[in-house]
Order: C-alpha cells, then sequence, then structure tokens
C-alpha cells in the first residue's frame, strides 16, 4: 500500500476519477496542495484570475460534458469569491466539486489570517459539504463528494481541507474507493409504475396537451427519451430557458422558449392547454407568471428526481418522482401498451384542431416566421446578430451567455438542436457568468465554436480572463452587444419607471473594447453597419487560433419581446412591443 | 395552521443540525421547540421540532428536510398516534403560605420539586407541551423566575419505530 500525504492524496485521487480540469487560483492555505499538483498530477490546472471565473468555468465545462466541474481555491477571499460561482451552480443542478482551503486545524475560530467559515458561508447554495478532520479520510470524502454532485439532483459539493491535512511530511495509506455508498442518500432509480399508468392515461386522453420541459432534462440526458416521447404522441414541446436543445429547435413540434420572455405560441398553448406534462422543470416565477391564474384548465403531470422541486408552487395532479430519462421510457412503454391493447384510443391525428390553433398563435405573433422587431431603425438590431450568429454557426456551436438583454435574444434567436450547448445562468441570473463558462465549454471541446454572447456590462464583470485565454491558448468567440446601457435594467426603467435611467447609464465611461482586447494579445473587430455583420462574424469564427472580441454596437433603445405583463397577469398576457399587448 | 411534530433520524456529524436550522430560516419556516441527542447508536441523532404551518408548507419542509444527505429519515408524529412528552425546569418564588400551594399545585400536576432554597423552589414537570404550560398558568406569572423547557420529543404508538 502507498503512503501520501494529504496534498498528495488530492492530487491523485483527481486522477482516478478521472477530472479531466482543475480550475482554481493558488493561495497560503492550499500551497501544500498545489505542490502536490507540481509534482505528480497528470490532470492540468487553469489558473485563473479570480476565484469567480474559476467557478464558472467549472460550471460551464459540467454543462457542456455532463461531467463535474473541479474548482480549487484558498481559504478566506480565495472561497468567498467562490460563492456566486457555487451559488449558480446550485441554483441550475449542475455537478460541481469545490476544494477550498482552510486555516489550519488549530487555529480554527480563531479569526486567523485569511480564516473564513466556508462551509457556513456555503451552505445554503450547496448540495452538502465536508471539512476534513483527519488525513486519512481524504480519499473517500472526495469519492463521495464527486458520487453526490454527480446523482439524483445534481449540485456542488464543497471541501474545506484545513492546511495541516495536506502537510507533506504526514503520509498514510492511500486506497481511492470504487464506490461508495450513504445509508442516508439513496436517490430514486425509478418512477412509480402506479402513477406512470396515471399519466399514461391522461396523456392519452388529452385534447390540448403540451409538454412543458426543463433543465431535468438536459441534466438528466433525457433529451433521446424525450424526443421520442413526443413525436410519437405528437405533442407540442415548449422549453424553459434552461431546457434549449433537449428538443432540437428546428423541429415543427417546438413551441419555442416559455415565460416572462416566452414565444406567444407557447405560452397560449400553455395556458389554453388541458394536459401539461412538465419534465425536469420546476415551475419557476420567471414561467408561471400569477400562480392563481396559471393555466387554469390545465391537469398537470410532473416528473422530477428532485420530490422537493414538485407541487411547490403549482400542485401537481400526477407527480413523478424519479430520474427523468427510465421514466419517459417507462412511460413510453406503457403508452405503447395501452394503444396496443385499446385500439378506439386516440391516435396522433386527434390533435389536429389542437396544431391548427397553436399554427394561428404562430402566423399571428411567432418570433421564427418573420422579423417581429422594428426594421424601421437605422440600428443593427440585437436580435440580428443573434440570427447572423446562428446562421453563421449553423447552430451547433456551444453558447454561453452573461445576463440581460443579449441573454434572452439569444433564448428566443439561437435555434439549439442539441442539448448541453446552451450555457447559461438562469436561476441565479449571475452576470459575468458567460466568458469564463465559454471557456470551460472550449477547454472540453477544442474542435467545437464557441461563442459567449454578452454585453458591455455583463462582459466587464469577468473581463480579466482574457488574460486565462491568453495563457492557455482558449479561443473562444466573444460577440458583445454594445448598446451604451444596462440593457435590462433600462427596459424595466422604461416600462415601469417612466424612463428614469437610473444609474444603468455608462455615458462616455467605457473603453475601446477592442483596443483592450488586443492588449490582451488577442483580436478585436468593431462592428457598427448591418452590412458588415455577416462577413465579419465569419471572419471570426474563420480565426479557429484567435479569441475574437466582435463589439457589435446594436439599437440602444430595443426591447425584449414578448414580455409578460406582471404583476398579476396570466401566462397568456405578454407585452408583444412596446405598443402593442394581449 | 396545526402544530406539527417533526422527528429527524440524522447522522450525528458535525453541521448536521446547522444544516436543518438553516434550512428552516434559509426557507422562512419557523421551529417553535427543537431538541437533539445522539440515539443507542452513537453515529445517529435523532432530532424532533415542532413547527407551525398549513399542510403544503409541512410537505415543503418535510421534503426539504429529507433532501439533506444527513438525515436519513424522518416522521410527522402528528399524521398518526403518538407520545409527546416535554421536560420543563421551573424556579418559582416560594415564601410563606405560598410555599404549600405551590406544593399542592406540584402535586397535581405530578411534578417534583429537585431543589429547595429558603425562599425558592425549582420543579420538574413532565408533560406534554400544553400540560407544561398549563401548570406555569396555575403557579402564576407572579411566583416565576425561571423557566427551562426542554423542547418537545415525541415517538410513535405501537409498533412503528424511525430507525436504520
Amino acid at each position: 500500500m502507498e503512503l501520501l500525504s494529504g496534498g498528495e492524496m488530492i492530487a491523485r485521487a483527481m486522477e482516478d476519477e478521472g477530472v479531466e480540469f482543475i480550475f482554481g487560483y493558488p493561495g497560503g492555505a492550499v500551497l501544500h496542495i498545489y505542490d502536490a499538483l507540481f509534482k505528480s498530477c497528470k490532470v492540468p490546472h487553469i489558473l485563473v484570475r479570480h476565484e469567480q471565473a474559476a467557478t464558472h468555468a467549472a460550471d460551464g465545462y459540467a454543462r457542456a460534458t455532463g461531467k463535474p466541474g473541479v474548482v480549487l481555491v484558498t481559504s478566506g477571499p480565495g472561497a468567498t469569491n467562490a460563492i456566486t460561482g457555487i451559488a449558480t451552480a446550485y441554483m441550475d443542478s449542475i455537478p460541481m466539486v469545490v476544494l477550498s482551503g482552510q486555516v489550519m486545524s488549530h487555529l480554527i475560530g480563531e479569526d486567523a489570517f485569511q480564516e473564513t467559515d466556508m462551509l457556513g458561508i456555503s451552505r445554503p447554495i450547496v448540495k452538502h459539504s465536508f471539512q476534513v478532520s483527519r488525513t486519512e479520510d481524504i480519499p473517500e470524502i472526495i469519492k463521495k463528494a464527486f458520487y453526490i454532485a454527480s446523482s439524483g439532483r445534481p449540485g456542488p459539493v464543497v471541501i474545506d481541507l484545513p492546511k495541516d491535512l495536506t502537510n507533506p511530511h504526514d503520509k498514510y495509506e492511500y486506497n481511492y474507493p470504487k464506490k461508495v455508498k450513504l445509508r442516508s442518500y439513496t436517490p430514486a432509480a425509478r418512477g412509480h409504475s402506479g402513477q406512470i399508468k396515471k399519466a399514461a392515461s391522461l396523456l392519452l386522453g388529452a385534447k390540448r396537451p403540451v409538454i412543458y420541459a426543463g433543465g431535468g432534462v438536459v441534466q438528466g440526458n433525457a433529451s433521446e427519451q424525450l424526443r421520442v416521447l413526443a413525436r410519437e404522441l405528437n405533442f407540442p414541446v415548449t422549453h424553459t430557458l434552461m431546457g434549449l436543445g433537449a428538443f432540437p429547435a428546428s423541429d415543427r413540434q417546438f413551441l419555442g422558449m416559455l415565460g416572462m420572455h416566452g414565444f406567444y405560441e407557447a405560452n397560449n398553448a400553455m395556458h389554453h392547454s388541458d394536459v401539461i406534462l412538465a419534465v425536469g422543470a420546476r415551475f419557476d416565477d420567471r414561467v408561471t407568471n400569477t400562480c392563481s391564474k396559471f393555466c387554469p384548465g390545465a391537469k398537470i403531470v410532473h416528473i422530477d428526481i428532485d420530490p422537493a422541486a414538485i407541487s411547490k408552487t403549482i400542485a401537481a395532479d400526477v407527480p413523478i418522482v424519479g430520474p427523468v430519462d427510465s421514466v419517459l421510457t417507462d412511460l413510453l412503454a406503457v403508452i405503447r401498451e395501452m394503444r396496443e391493447a385499446d385500439s378506439s384510443l386516440p391516435d396522433a391525428s386527434s390533435l389536429k384542431h389542437w396544431w391548427s390553433q397553436i399554427d394561428e398563435w404562430r402566423d399571428a405573433h411567432g418570433l421564427w416566421l418573420k422579423p417581429r422587431y422594428d426594421l424601421s431603425t437605422p440600428y443593427i438590431k440585437p436580435q440580428q446578430v443573434i440570427e447572423t450568429l446562428c446562421k453563421v454557426t449553423h447552430g451547433k456551436a456551444y453558447v454561453s451567455s452573461d445576463v440581460g438583454q443579449h441573454q434572452m435574444f439569444a433564448a428566443q434567436y439561437y435555434k439549439f438542436d442539441e442539448p448541453r450547448r446552451w450555457l447559461n445562468s438562469g436561476g441565479l441570473g449571475t452576470m459575468g457568468f458567460g466568458l469564463p463558462a465559454a471557456m470551460g465549454a472550449k477547454l472540453a471541446f477544442p474542435d467545437a465554436d464557441v461563442a459567449c454572447i454578452t454585453g458591455e456590462g455583463s462582459i466587464q464583470m469577468n473581463i480579466q480572463e482574457l488574460s486565462t485565454c491568453a495563457q492557455y491558448n482558449i479561443p473562444v468567440k466573444i460577440i458583445s452587444l454594445y448598446n451604451g446601457y444596462l440593457g435590462m435594467v433600462k427596459q424595466w426603467q422604461d416600462m415601469q419607471y417612466e424612463g428614469r435611467y437610473s444609474e444603468s447609464v455608462y455615458e462616455n465611461s467605457l473603453p475601446d473594447f477592442v483596443k483592450l482586447t488586443e492588449a490582451y494579445g488577442h483580436v478585436g473587430i468593431k462592428v457598427t453597419q448591418l452590412s458588415d455583420l455577416e462577413e465579419a462574424m465569419k471572419e471570426a469564427f474563420a480565426r479557429k487560433n484567435d479569441l475574437v472580441f466582435m463589439d457589435i454596437h446594436v439599437d440602444p433603445h430595443e426591447h425584449v419581446y414578448p414580455m409578460h405583463v406582471a404583476p398579476n397577469g396570466s401566462m397568456r398576457d405578454m407585452w408583444l412591443s412596446k405598443t402593442e399587448r394581449t | 395552521m396545526m402544530r406539527h411534530i417533526i422527528s429527524v433520524l440524522m447522522e450525528n456529524e458535525p453541521g448536521a443540525l446547522s444544516r436543518v436550522v438553516g434550512l428552516f430560516s434559509q426557507r422562512g419556516y419557523n421551529i417553535e421547540t427543537l431538541n437533539v441527542a445522539p440515539t443507542e447508536d452513537p453515529t445517529l441523532s435523532r432530532l424532533t421540532l415542532t413547527t407551525i404551518g398549513d399542510d403544503h408548507k409541512i410537505e415543503q419542509i418535510t421534503k426539504h428536510l429529507n433532501r439533506l444527505i444527513d438525515v436519513v429519515k424522518l416522521v410527522d408524529l402528528s399524521e398518526g398516534s403518538h407520545i409527546e412528552r416535554e421536560l420543563m425546569l421551573v424556579k418559582v418564588r416560594a415564601t410563606g403560605a405560598q410555599r404549600a400551594e405551590i406544593k399542592r399545585c406540584t402535586d397535581i400536576f405530578r411534578g417534583q420539586i429537585v431543589d429547595v432554597g429558603p425562599s425558592v423552589y425549582t420543579i420538574q414537570v413532565t408533560g406534554a407541551a400544553d400540560k407544561l404550560d398549563s401548570f406555569l398558568e396555575a403557579v402564576g406569572e407572579a411566583a416565576i423566575m425561571e423557566v427551562v423547557r426542554s423542547g418537545v420529543s415525541g415517538i410513535a404508538r405501537g409498533e412503528k419505530v424511525l430507525s436504520l
């Protein structure tokens, strides 16, 4: 049996766990670990420029690959800087393991230099956390952390490591467990068969059904099962912001995103439905609008791995707890059996009326049939930028986004046909997420096109990562929609505060982004004319080995529509433009 | 809105209690009483808490408690027949004629005087929470110097057990 120090155990465990990248930043409390990484670890470490970026990069990697992202930060400020990224991963159920340094065991509680109660600070935003108290426990704790982070409803797990326990002189037997079992943690393996039968009958009797699928389908790797079921039933499908790509956007049955900035046809289909099949979605307030007015005629089947997500805001008529992939497979099998046993059951053609109603909604206000934005202004429209990006990358890029108007335009106009291509902070809504998340995806898939859709507000929240991209040659493409305002804040101020732009205007304070990018050794392209847009974007993506920052000046006064009327609106109450509402 | 006694079997690990308590403040639930101690198996703790809420809120509370990795199992004792006990220590001013009166009152409630001083009694009373409330009312606010209550503990009647 081999003897290893705590630091060496961590380095070795990363290899044994099959970790591909560690995103981190060194500091006093983790120096023993960093020394062990330097001496022997085969797993590459990416030195970010701020710990928040380490967590977002690990998160972007996890979203794109489905494997847990790994973060290593020091105690105190290293740990607190990681908090925003941990909270982001928690809200979107992203698997992540965060190793945070801690002051030496005997100093804990003494307000030592760079001491912070990381377990306490992170407690509400982690799936679980560990503080190591004996070096010999390190391998098992790491194994447990990876298991917890990536099973059931995934989420971030923090391991707090006092410095003395990683000391190179204290060596113990190292034995990395192949499997761990936790008696207090057993995620559901299958859905309840009785509930699945009930759901099948309800779905087969539906006259105005809709499938409402969320991020759980992406994280639960159930995209294929969803496609088969939806096509067999001929049901329309709408996605939450987090679900985009699970069902192909180019499919006739796809209604676009639903919710606050959802498609007219999607929100109307939900409102008028008689049966909703909710899969891996959580009836978030950005989806439902006013809960008491939510889809008044609908019976709800709700499939989720997390029982706490079911009937939290909207009561489910048929709750099914289980992994979405296995539940959808079982559900499809039951539906096929029922149809075989009883040929009088309605088949796919019975939804003709419902589909013609949906097509009417599409014709009236669907975003993809023709431009619904105002083309009479001299500016490039932000929507056109996303449409061009989708065209140039053939809808196949990994696309991260920051938070704001550009995020909603991206969700509306980039047509994702595959899951795990759309990387955005949906739950926490974290500005600064986009660039590091794109880095994580590009490292995982170096040959793929990776774009970060951002704005001049969001990008400045983690712009220092341009330096990381230079060090490790991470040639992502940054598509920055420049409008001189914090666009989404401005939109709300236009709509609800009579245009009083309280602290949402940059005036003349913004840097020359092209020069700034060049200062980091990358390529910058500024675009102000629509006629230059497509060529410039083609050039950017043709530069395979360069990070290109596209500084695209767009209509500063554009708003995102549709937009739910709030407060007190229902799903179908929307603004469709600055002057038109339902 | 009903009072519920939720009994939780959980890992006896550092941080486990703070996760349970944190969950309540984080999600805006109230804890009326709380107690926790190891069981016959020292790796497990039994935590009992009482909280008030409608069915929806209690369902959310039990689901979120179950979601905590340290929580092995839990039961809402109020759903079935159960035994509820709480221990209370009360220090009361007891002088002159009051001494006999308080002694009588303690006997009625089947309490015990566990410490005697020239002008104070310390009384131990056990029972369901409402019995302890009644005792305090009977003794009267004026006489009470200090009250310490353990918080509610409970166990299901009959064969039902909460164990691994």
